[in-house]
C-alpha cells in the first residue's frame, strides 16, 4: 500500500491535534494558536495534494483507483466494529478542496478576527470544523462519516454562536444544530438498518463491503412496508441527513441565520465544510442510491426523489434570494440554491456531475463570503446592502474579485468556472428519462441567480456611497468588539489589509480556471472519476451547444434584467424601495419574508413541541401526582379508618368491661379501707343481725 | 484468588470507614472528610483492583466467595461478579469520591454526612455483588436508609416531604418485591440468582410455581403475578414511567453530592436488577409482556424528554433527563429479550444492545452525576439559585466552568467522540434490528434531549451577561481537579470504548447464550 494511503488519517488529526493544543493554551496566545491551525492546515494539504497526485497515477484498469485501511474499532458479540479510510478520486479531490479553501479562509480570518477577544478560541474552532470535515471526507465506514458528520455539527454550533453575547447568535447556533439533527435521526436510523441487513458499515472491503455489488444486491431483493425495497427505504433515511446538513427544503431554515457567525465562518460553512459534507455523502453512497430492484428499469427512486427535492431547493431559495437586503444573507441563500444544484446534478447525471459543481461552488463561494467579509470589514461591520454602494474605488481589490466570484455564481459563460458545472448538470437534467421539468426549473433557476447576484452588486458597489452615518453600524461594531474600544471607527471605507485580499485573489483564480477541468471538449474530471481516459474531443459541442446556448440566453437576460432594475445610478438613497418591490409589491413581500417557512414552523412544529412539553409537565404534576397523593391519602385515610374503629368499636366494648370491673373493684375496695373501727362496726352489726336471725327462727 | 475475599473486603471496607468517620468529634470537620474520602479512594483502588484482576476471557462468575448462612431458610451468604458486576462497582467505586469532592462545603455535621455516604457505598457494593436473594435485598434496602437521612437532613426546601415519598415509595417496590420472592423460594426452596436461573431455564421454577396453589389463581397468572411483583420493585427503582414520581423531587431536593449518588449509581440498581434477576428468571413472562413493557420503554423516553423541556429548575432538567436516559437501557434490554432465530446475526444484535445497555449505564452514571455537580458548582456561587433563567451569559466569566460543563452536556447528548454515543449507537443498533418500530418512535428521544440541552447552554451560558453575576469566580483550581478526571473519562470510553467493552462483552455474550438456548 502507497505510504500516502497508509498515513491518510494525518489530514484530520493534524488539524485535530492542533484544536486540542488550541483548547488548553491561553486566549493570549494569539500568534501560537493562529500558527498552529495554518501550519497544520498547510501540511494537510500538502499530504491531500500528495494523496491526490497518487489518484492521478496513469492506470492499468477500467475500474475506479481505490486504495482502503481499516482497523477494528471495538468489538461486540462475536463481530468488531470496524473503522477505516479510502483513497479514491472523491475524497482525494474533496480532501485538496477543503484543505485549500480552509487554509485560505483561516488565512483571511487573521486579519478578519483581529480585533476580536477570542482569537485563539477561534483559531482552536475552526480547526476542529475542518478536521471534522476531514475526517468525514476520507471515512470508509459510514459510522466514521457519521462521526464526522456529529463534529462538523458540533463546530458549526460552536462558531455560528460565536458571538455568544449577541442572543439571536445563541438562538442561530441551537437552530442550526436541532434543525440538522432532525435530518441526523433519518441518518441514524438509515445507518442501522443499513448495518442490520449487511452487517458491514464499511464502505468498500475487497468484496464485502455495504457499498459492493454482494450487500447492495440483498438490500435490493428485500422489501420493507409499502412493498418499498430494503435499499431504496435506506437511501431516504440516510437521504434526510443529507437534506439536513445541505439545506434541502424543508430542513434550510437553519442556513441562513447561521449567517450570525463571523464571516470567515460562514465561507467555512457553505464551501468547504458543513453543507457540503451533505451533497458529499449523497455522493459516497450513490452505489446504494442507484441500486435498483433486478424487476425494476430505470432510474431508481431514491435517486428520482433526490433530483426533485434538488430542482425545487434550487428554485425556491433562489427566489428568495432575489428580495433580501442583508448581503450574507443572500449568498446564504444562492448557497442553497446552489445545493440544490448539485443534489440535481447527482440525481440526474451521477457522482461526478454533482461534486464537479460542488468543487467550483467551493472556491467561488467561498470567495464571495471572504469578498463579503471585506467589505462588512471595510464599512463598520455594515451588512444591509441598502447602506453599502459605491465600494468601487474603495476597495477595488475585493470589487475584482468579487466580480469574479458573481459571474462564476451566475454561471457567466467560457471563462467562469460556474459556467460549465452548472451547464453539465442542466445538461444532464434535459436528457433524464423521467421528466424535462427539472431541466425547466434549472434554466429559471439560473435566470434567479445571475439576477439576483446582479442586484447585489450593483447594490454593494455600484451608485455612491449611502452608509456611514447610522448609529447602528458603529453598534454592531461596539457589540463585537466590546472589550477593545481602542479602535477609532473609520468614517470612509476602506481596503483590507493584503492578509484578507491575498486569499481573495487566490480563489479568484480558482473559481476562473477550476471550470476547464469539465468542459464538454475535455472531460477530464468525469474520466477521472469514473476511472477512464481522458481526451480532448471537439466533436462533443456539437451535442452540446444547444443547452449551453440556451443556458446562455438565460444568464444573459438575468444580468440585463438586473442592470435594467438596479444599474447605473437607480439607488440613491438607502430608505428608497427596492425597485423590484416597486415594480411588483406583493411577491416581493412574500419573497422578502421568505415565503414564511420559519413562521409557519413557528406555528406549527414549534408550537406543538411546546405543547407536548407543557402538557407531559402538567401530566406529570397533576395527574400521576395527584395519582400518588391520592393513595398516600387513601392510606392515610385507611390507617385513621382503623384507628376510629379501634377506639369507637373493638375499645369501647373492651373498655366499658374494664370500666365496670374496675368500678365494682372501687365498690369492694372502699370496703377495705384499713381502718379496725369500720370493721368492728361491721363485726357488731354481723353480730347483731346474726343474734336477731337465730332469735327470730327460734331455734335458740 | 477467591481467597482474598476481595469482594467481602470491599463491601465492608466503606461501612467500617462510616464507623470511623462518625465517631470523630464535631470540631474535627477536616479531619473527618480526609479521611471519609481516603476510604473512598481506598475502595476505589480495591475496585480497580477487581478490574485489573478480572479475567475478561471467562464469562463465568469470578471472585465468587459462598458460605451457608441460614441454611434451613437457603440463605447462603455468596458473591462475586461479572462484567455487569465490575462495571457497576467500578461505576461506584468512581462516583463517591467524586460525590464527596463535591460535598466538601457541607458545614453541618459533615462527620455524619460523610459516614452516610460511605454507608450508601456499602450497600451499594453489597447490592451489585451479591448473588442471594436474601443477602442482595439486605443490600438493596441498606442502600435506602443512608439516603433517606441525606435527603431528610442537608436536603432543599422540601426535603422532608421527598425524602419521606423517597423512602415510601421505594419501599412499596421492595415489598412487592419481596413477597415475589417468598412465592419463588415456596417454589424452589433457593434463593440464589444462578441457581434460579438455571432452574427458570429447565421449567423447574415454572413447575414450581404450579405447586403453590394459591385463591385457585390458574398458575400462568401466579407466575405473571410473581414477576409483576419483581417488576415493580424495579421498575420504581429505575424509573419507568408512571413509576417516576418521586425521583424528580427527591433529585431537586437532595444536596449535591446525594443527587449525583442517586442518579450516578443508585439508577443504576433498578437496571441492574432487570439484567441480573428479572430477565434471566423470568425470561418467558417478559417476552409474553414484552408489548407493553417496550411500549413502556418508549413513552419513558420521549415522555420524559418532552417533560425535562418544561422545567425551569436545572435539576429538575436534568432528573428527567436521566429518566429519558435510563429508557434507552430499557428499550435496549427489552428488545434484546425478543425471540429471534437461532441465527449468529441475532446474536449479534442482542449482544449489540445489552453492550449498549451496559455501556449506558456507565455513561450515564458520568454524564449526569457530572451535570448534577456543575449545577451544584453554579448553586453555590449563586445563593442557591439553579433556575433555567436565573444566569445569563455565564461563558463570559465561567469560561473553564462553561467548557466543562459543556462537554457533559454533549456526552449527555450522545456527541461522538464523547463516551454517551458508543452506549446509545450500540442500543439504537441492536434494537432496530428487533423491534425497528419501538426504536424509530424513540429517536425522537435524541431529537428532544438535544433541544433541552441546548436551551441550558443557551440560556445559562450564552446572551448578554446576567449583570447580577459579573463577579461570579471561575472554577478554583481544586473543583477543576474534581471535574477534571471525570471529563478526560468521558473522552477517553467515547474513543477506545473497547476499554470498558472488553470486560464486558463476555458476559453479554455468555447470558444471551444462556438465556436463548445459543450455542
Amino acid at each position: 500500500m502507497p505510504w500516502i494511503a497508509q498515513y491518510l488519517w494525518l489530514i484530520p488529526v493534524l488539524p485535530l491535534a492542533a484544536a486540542a493544543i488550541i483548547a488548553i493554551c491561553r486566549q493570549r496566545r494569539r500568534r501560537l494558536a493562529a500558527s498552529l491551525a495554518i501550519g497544520s492546515m498547510a501540511v494537510s494539504f500538502l499530504l491531500a495534494v500528495a494523496a491526490l497526485a497518487l489518484t492521478l497515477h496513469p492506470r492499468t484498469s477500467e475500474a475506479v483507483w481505490r486504495e482502503t485501511f481499516s482497523f477494528s474499532w471495538f468489538e461486540f458479540g462475536a463481530t468488531a466494529l470496524q473503522l477505516g479510510w479510502v483513497l479514491d478520486p472523491l475524497s482525494a479531490c474533496m480532501t485538496v478542496m477543503v484543505t485549500l479553501v480552509s487554509l485560505l479562509i483561516f488565512i483571511f480570518s487573521v486579519g478578519y478576527m483581529q480585533p476580536d477577544e477570542n482569537f485563539t478560541r477561534f483559531f482552536g474552532f475552526l480547526s476542529l470544523f475542518a478536521a471534522a470535515m476531514l475526517g468525514l471526507v476520507i471515512a470508509n465506514s459510514l459510522l466514521l462519516l457519521f462521526i464526522g458528520w456529529e463534529l462538523v455539527g458540533l463546530a458549526s454550533y460552536l462558531l455560528i454562536g460565536f458571538w455568544y453575547h449577541k442572543p439571536s447568535a445563541a438562538a442561530a447556533a441551537k437552530k442550526a444544530f436541532i434543525t440538522t439533527r432532525i435530518g441526523d435521526l433519518g441518518f441514524l436510523l438509515g445507518m442501522v438498518w443499513w448495518y442490520a441487513s449487511s452487517g458491514t458499515l464499511l464502505f468498500y472491503d475487497g468484496g464485502n463491503g455495504c457499498l459492493e455489488a454482494s450487500a447492495l444486491n440483498l438490500l435490493t431483493a428485500q422489501t420493507t412496508f409499502g412493498g418499498m425495497a430494503v435499499s431504496t427505504a435506506i437511501s431516504l433515511l440516510i437521504f434526510c441527513g443529507a437534506m439536513g446538513k445541505s439545506g434541502q427544503v424543508p430542513l434550510h431554515v437553519w442556513l441562513p441565520d447561521a449567517m450570525e457567525g463571523p464571516t470567515p465562518v460562514s465561507a467555512l460553512i457553505h464551501a468547504a465544510t458543513m453543507v457540503a459534507a451533505g451533497v458529499f455523502l449523497v455522493a459516497r453512497v450513490y452505489p446504494l442510491l442507484d441500486a435498483n430492484p433486478a424487476q425494476l428499469a430505470g432510474i431508481s427512486t431514491a435517486l428520482k426523489v433526490i433530483a426533485w427535492v434538488g430542482v425545487i431547493t434550487a428554485v425556491f431559495a433562489a427566489c428568495i434570494a432575489v428580495a433580501q437586503t442583508d448581503i450574507k444573507r443572500i449568498l446564504a441563500y444562492s448557497t442553497i440554491s446552489q445545493l440544490g444544484y448539485m443534489m440535481l446534478g447527482i440525481g440526474v447525471g451521477g457522482v461526478a456531475v454533482g461534486m464537479f459543481h460542488l468543487l467550483t461552488h467551493a472556491f467561488f463561494k467561498a470567495l464571495l463570503f471572504l469578498g463579503a467579509g471585506s467589505v462588512i470589514h471595510g464599512c463598520q461591520e455594515e451588512q444591509d446592502i441598502r447602506r453599502l454602494g459605491g465600494l468601487k474605488p474603495y476597495m477595488p481589490i475585493t470589487f475584482a474579485t468579487y466580480a469574479i466570484g458573481m459571474m462564476a455564481l451566475a454561471g457567466v459563460p467560457v471563462f467562469f468556472s460556474g459556467f460549465w458545472s452548472k451547464d453539465e448538470i442542466l445538461h444532464q437534467a434535459m436528457a433524464w428519462p423521467v421528466s424535462r421539468v427539472p431541466f425547466y426549473l434549472g434554466l429559471i433557476g439560473a435566470f434567479l441567480t445571475a439576477f439576483y447576484m446582479t442586484r447585489q452588486v450593483c447594490y454593494v458597489f455600484g451608485g455612491a456611497y449611502r452608509g456611514g452615518h447610522r448609529d447602528n453600524a458603529a453598534q454592531n461594531l461596539k457589540s463585537k468588539t466590546s472589550e477593545e474600544p481602542s479602535q477609532p471607527p473609520q468614517k470612509h471605507p476602506h481596503e483590507s489589509p493584503w492578509v484578507m485580499t491575498a486569499p481573495l485573489i487566490v480563489l479568484a483564480v480558482g473559481a476562473l480556471l477550476l471550470g476547464f477541468l469539465g468542459t464538454p471538449v475535455w472531460p477530464w474530471f468525469h474520466d477521472y472519476f469514473n476511472g477512464r481516459h481522458s481526451g480532448v474531443d471537439f466533436s462533443r459541442l456539437r451535442e452540446a451547444w444547444p443547452v449551453m446556448a440556451i443556458a446562455t440566453l438565460f444568464v444573459v437576460a438575468g444580468l440585463g434584467l438586473g442592470w435594467r432594475f438596479y444599474g447605473g445610478k437607480r439607488i440613491v438613497r438607502a430608505e428608497q424601495a427596492d425597485p423590484l418591490e416597486a415594480f411588483l409589491p406583493g411577491v416581493f413581500a412574500v419573497l422578502r419574508r421568505k415565503f414564511l417557512v420559519d413562521e409557519g414552523y413557528e406555528a406549527t412544529v414549534i408550537r406543538g413541541n411546546a405543547f407536548a412539553a407543557a402538557a407531559m409537565n402538567w401530566l406529570d404534576r397533576h395527574v400521576w401526582e395527584t395519582g400518588v397523593l391520592a393513595i398516600g391519602y387513601l392510606t392515610l385515610g385507611l390507617s385513621w379508618a382503623s384507628r376510629l374503629f379501634d377506639d369507637y368499636v373493638v375499645n369501647l366494648g373492651f373498655d366499658t368491661g374494664c370500666d365496670r370491673v374496675r368500678k365494682s373493684a372501687k365498690l369492694l375496695s372502699s370496703v377495705q379501707n384499713g381502718q379496725i373501727q369500720s370493721y368492728l362496726r361491721i363485726v357488731a352489726v354481723a353480730l347483731a343481725l346474726l343474734v336477731l336471725l337465730l332469735a327470730w327462727g327460734g331455734g335458740l | 484468588m477467591s481467597q482474598l475475599h476481595l469482594i467481602s473486603i470491599l463491601t465492608a471496607l466503606p461501612a467500617f470507614g462510616a464507623l470511623v468517620v462518625a465517631g470523630f468529634d464535631a470540631p474535627s470537620k477536616r479531619l473527618a472528610r480526609g479521611v471519609g474520602l481516603a476510604f473512598s479512594l481506598v475502595s476505589l483502588a480495591l475496585a480497580l483492583a477487581l478490574w485489573a484482576r478480572f479475567n475478561p476471557e471467562v464469562t463465568e462468575l469470578q471472585f465468587v466467595e459462598r458460605h451457608r448462612w441460614i441454611p434451613s431458610l437457603g440463605v447462603d451468604y455468596f458473591v462475586g461478579v461479572d462484567g455487569l458486576g465490575l462495571l457497576m462497582v467500578l461505576l461506584t467505586g468512581l462516583l463517591v469520591p467524586f460525590s464527596l469532592l463535591a460535598s466538601w462545603k457541607i458545614e453541618e455535621k459533615p462527620q455524619l454526612y460523610f459516614a452516610l455516604v460511605l454507608l450508601l457505598e456499602s450497600g451499594l457494593f453489597g447490592t451489585f455483588t451479591a448473588l442471594n436473594f436474601f443477602h442482595w435485598f439486605i443490600f438493596w434496602e441498606l442502600s435506602l436508609i443512608p439516603v433517606f437521612f441525606l435527603i431528610k437532613l442537608w436536603g432543599g426546601r422540601e426535603r422532608s416531604q421527598a425524602a419521606t415519598q423517597f423512602f415510601i415509595y421505594t419501599l412499596v417496590g421492595s415489598v412487592a418485591m419481596l413477597l415475589a420472592f417468598q412465592a419463588i423460594f415456596l417454589a424452589t426452596g433457593t434463593f440464589n440468582f444462578p441457581e434460579l436461573t438455571q432452574m427458570a431455564h429447565d421449567r423447574r421454577l415454572a413447575n414450581g410455581l404450579l405447586k403453590i396453589g394459591w385463591l385457585d389463581m390458574p398458575p400462568r397468572l401466579i407466575a405473571l403475578l410473581v414477576f409483576g411483583g419483581v417488576f415493580l420493585g424495579f421498575a420504581v427503582k429505575v424509573p419507568l414511567i408512571p413509576f417516576h414520581t418521586w425521583l424528580p423531587v427527591a433529585y431537586a431536593e437532595a444536596p449535591t453530592g446525594v443527587s449525583m449518588l442517586l442518579t450516578g449509581a443508585m439508577s443504576k440498581m433498578g437496571v441492574y436488577g432487570f439484567l441480573r434477576v428479572l430477565l434471566p428468571i423470568f425470561p418467558e413472562q417478559t417476552r409474553a409482556m414484552l408489548t407493553p413493557l417496550m411500549a413502556m420503554a418508549v413513552v419513558t423516553i420521549v415522555y420524559s424528554a418532552w417533560a425535562a423541556m418544561a422545567q425551569k429548575d436545572l435539576k429538575r432538567t436534568i432528573a428527567y433527563s436521566s429518566i429519558n436516559h435510563l429508557g434507552y437501557c430499557l428499550l435496549g434490554l427489552f428488545a434484546a429479550m425478543k425471540t429471534m432465530g437461532s441465527d449468529a446475526v441475532w446474536l449479534n444484535e442482542k449482544a449489540a444492545a445489552l453492550n449498549g445497555v451496559l455501556l449506558q449505564m456507565f455513561n450515564h452514571g458520568l454524564s449526569a452525576s457530572a451535570l448534577f455537580c456543575c449545577v451544584g458548582l453554579l448553586a453555590e456561587r449563586s445563593g442557591g439559585r439553579r433556575g433555567l433563567d436565573d444566569f445569563g451569559g455565564l461563558r463570559k466569566v465561567m469560561p473553564v466552568f462553561c467548557g466543562l460543563m459543556g462537554i457533559a452536556l454533549f456526552s449527555s447528548l450522545g456527541l461522538p467522540g464523547l463516551n454517551g454515543f458508543i452506549g446509545e449507537f450500540l442500543i439504537f443498533k441492536g434494537a432496530f434490528a428487533l423491534s425497528p418500530l419501538a426504536t424509530a418512535v424513540a429517536t425522537l428521544g435524541l431529537l428532544l434531549t438535544a433541544i433541552f440541552l441546548l436551551n441550558i447552554l443557551q440560556k445559562v451560558f450564552s446572551g448578554p451577561l446576567n449583570e447580577r453575576w459579573s463577579q461570579m469566580p471561575d472554577l478554583s483550581a481544586n473543583e477543576r481537579a474534581m471535574l477534571m478526571p471525570v471529563v478526560a473519562l468521558m473522552l477517553a470510553i467515547g474513543l477506545y470504548p473497547q476499554l470498558l467493552l472488553g470486560v464486558i462483552n463476555p458476559t453479554v455474550v455468555g447470558w444471551i447464550k444462556q438465556i436463548f438456548n445459543y450455542v
